[in-house]
């Protein structure tokens, strides 16, 4: 097994390449191979956690891009996700709509909401865009679930058809989790390739310092509302195959806390890098997973918590992930997994 | 003209209760430049709190209240201690995610946990002493906030004024290096700024419970003061009271004539989330606030 080590490129094309040695190539192959074969060997339950982590590797790749790499942190990530998910359920219930005319419409109308809340980027930063987009949240919440009921089904919530592809409909999970695998892979490679041109160069400059990129002559606003509709697309494509997965569009889905524990897969993973942000997911959801086999455990140990336990568990152990690793970990496993590497690499040098 | 005084009373009532959550939030921000979005959390954990000292353990009102502040005091230094002290230099994210998770998971949990997450409801507990100006009526919860707001000020200002912990917290909050130069410990202006954010938080969620009960919802109600404490300038006490009766007073007439007109009502609930767009972009610091203009 040999990993990168030092620079031996003869052309451009060597030197702009993803994967660069053949043990990258070998490993990435085997790595796909699995994801796609995996629903004949494994059960129904971590089809359910994998098809979940595929369609939040989605919405967690766009809220990369908008604060990973552009430093403008949302917390209102979730309402976008619901933006798409109900103008996916109601073009494909209302106006009978196809699954698959509906889902880039839904991810286009979510990055036009998204672009709309994320004015308040043009004027405010740091902790003041955080108060707004909680506020976008709440906001577009209100207006979805109060306001505009005769669309859609107020907080009954709305039925979405299982999408169709050459008439056959995908009814079963494994065949919704190969469309959950795809999109998602889809989306791992846009955001890797966003990140690698231009517009995200640009990206890193406004995050880093956005007045000496204004200087530069990078048009700050205009990348900085880029970065939000970006971001809200891919949210609109995850809050899309949510609502078609769950049948059902409805404001359980699409919880504020959803739109918080992005934000921890983002801390734990590594907030500026693609890895970082599938990492951040997988150890998360692996992580309620664990809490679901403990909370009975600990609720047969103490039968006075016991109704409450797998509730109060996995919001307590989530909070210490994100608490343990902004302490001690801020920069992420991604980070982590790069120091192992260049040990690796130059051992036995130190340097 | 009776709805208009009775909308105004109660508008006032809220909008106090609000200011005296801001002002928790805004007296960490002023010392130790740490956003504290677990403000409301702490005001619920202190509505439970309340039922806790007043129903099960059957203590009188000013008793229950002295060990409610007891446990803010404790809560308040396990907070900065072994949360926000190793985050001390961090980017803001940091030190927003670490409140984050503090409120939403650590805290919530934990009033799942202990409390299980129910609604509960102590209203018999506080004395009932009501007013009735003509036909209006005004709540016992507004008497005991207008009276709790003002020791509350009144105390904060006599000790940011004359007391040498206070002195060493407005030093600390001008510039860091220089208190910590001439002397003051910059770790216990901190703590004791945490301590003061979760009493006022914990007293200011005993008062709420015991209005309208407790519940995990009462932590929404925080998120509410953060368009009190935009409104105000995330910098100035005096900021948080007025912005805290503008937004109560606005929440309230909002609900009382402009609900009737919107197809299903819950105007009110969502007007200090308006209040807080428009804030951020108009006069992003607010009406008291210092200004730091950035032209971009």
């Amino acid at each position: 097994m040999s990993l990168a080590s030092g620079t031996f490129n003869q052309s451009y094309a060597q030197d702009m390449a993803i994967l660069r040695t053949r043990t990258q190539r070998v490993l990435l192959f085997a790595f796909l191979a699995f994801l796609f074969t995996c629903p004949l060997f494994i059960g129904e339950t971590w089809l359910t956690i994998m098809t979940m982590i595929g369609i939040t590797v989605i919405s967690v790749h766009g809220l990369n891009i908008l604060t990973g790499y552009c430093g403008q942190i949302s917390m209102g990530h979730s309402a976008f996700m619901a933006v798409g998910g109900y103008t996916s359920a109601i073009l494909c219930a209302k106006l009978g709509f196809s699954f698959w005319a509906a889902l880039p419409c839904a991810a286009l109308f979510a990055g036009l909401v998204g672009l709309i809340f994320g004015l308040p980027s043009l004027r405010v930063k740091g902790f003041y865009l955080i108060m707004a987009t909680i506020s976008a949240y709440f906001i577009i919440s209100w207006l979805v679930h109060f306001q505009l009921t005769g669309l859609t089904g107020g907080v009954f919530g709305l039925a979405a058809p299982k999408p169709e592809i050459f008439g056959m409909v995908l009814q079963s999970r494994a065949s919704y989790f190969y469309l959950v695998m795809i999109i998602a892979c889809l989306a791992t490679v846009v955001a890797v390739n966003i990140v690698r041109s231009r517009v995200g160069r640009a990206f890193i400059a406004i995050r880093d310092n956005d007045l000496a990129a204004e200087v530069m002559g990078i048009n700050i606003w205009a990348y900085k509302l880029l970065a939000f509709f970006i971001g809200c697309v891919f949210a609109g494509v995850a809050g899309s195959l949510l609502a078609h997965y769950y049948a059902w569009a409805s404001i359980e889905a699409f919880p504020f806390l959803d739109s918080v524990w992005y934000l921890g897969m983002l801390i734990v993973g590594g907030m500026g890098s693609t890895t970082g942000a599938i990492l951040g997911v997988v150890s998360l959801r692996l992580l309620d997973y664990l809490v679901t086999i403990l909370a009975p455990i600990l609720a047969a140990a103490f039968p006075a918590i016991a109704p409450q336990a797998s509730a109060s568990l996995s919001l307590i152990m989530r909070g210490l992930v994100i608490i343990v690793f902004l302490i001690f970990e801020p920069r992420g496993l991604a980070h982590g997994w790069e120091r192992i590497k260049a040990y690796f690499r130059l051992w036995p040098f130190s340097h | 003209m009776t709805l208009f005084l009775q909308l105004a009373i109660t508008g006032f009532s809220v909008g106090i209760i609000y200011a005296l959550i801001a002002i928790g939030f805004v007296i960490i921000l002023k010392c130790s430049q740490a956003f504290n979005i677990a403000q409301g959390h702490i005001v619920m954990i202190g509505g439970y709190l309340g039922f806790t000292f007043l129903v099960m353990v059957g203590l009188p009102l000013w008793a229950a209240l002295l060990a409610a502040i007891a446990t803010a005091v404790i809560m308040g230094l396990l907070i900065e201690r072994l949360t926000l002290r190793p985050l001390v230099g961090q980017p803001v994210l940091a030190v927003v995610m670490m409140t984050i998770a503090l409120g939403f998971c650590i805290l919530e949990g934990l009033a799942i946990l202990i409390w299980g997450g129910e609604y509960k409801v102590y209203s018999g507990a506080l004395p009932a002493v009501s007013l009735r100006l003509g036909a209006v009526y005004v709540p016992a919860a507004m008497v005991f906030a207008v009276i709790l707001a003002i020791i509350v000020v009144t105390a904060l200002m006599l000790f940011f004024r004359y007391a040498k912990i206070g002195l060493a917290m407005r030093a600390t909050a001008e510039d860091e290096q220089v208190a910590q130069c001439a002397g003051i410990r910059v770790t216990t202006v901190y703590a004791i700024s945490w301590i003061i954010a979760c009493v006022t938080g914990v007293v200011a969620g005993v008062l709420l419970g015991g209005e309208s009960g407790v519940s995990p919802y009462l932590a929404t109600m925080g998120l509410k003061a953060f368009a009190v404490v935009l409104l105000g300038g995330v910098n100035s006490i005096g900021g948080a009271i007025v912005a805290g009766i503008i937004v109560g007073l606005a929440e309230s007439f909002a609900a009382g004539y402009l609900d009737p007109l919107t197809t299903r009502g819950g105007l009110a609930t969502i007007f200090p989330f308006i209040v807080i767009i428009i804030v951020l972009v108009i006069r992003p610091y607010g009406l008291f606030g210092i200004k730091r203009i950035e032209r971009i």
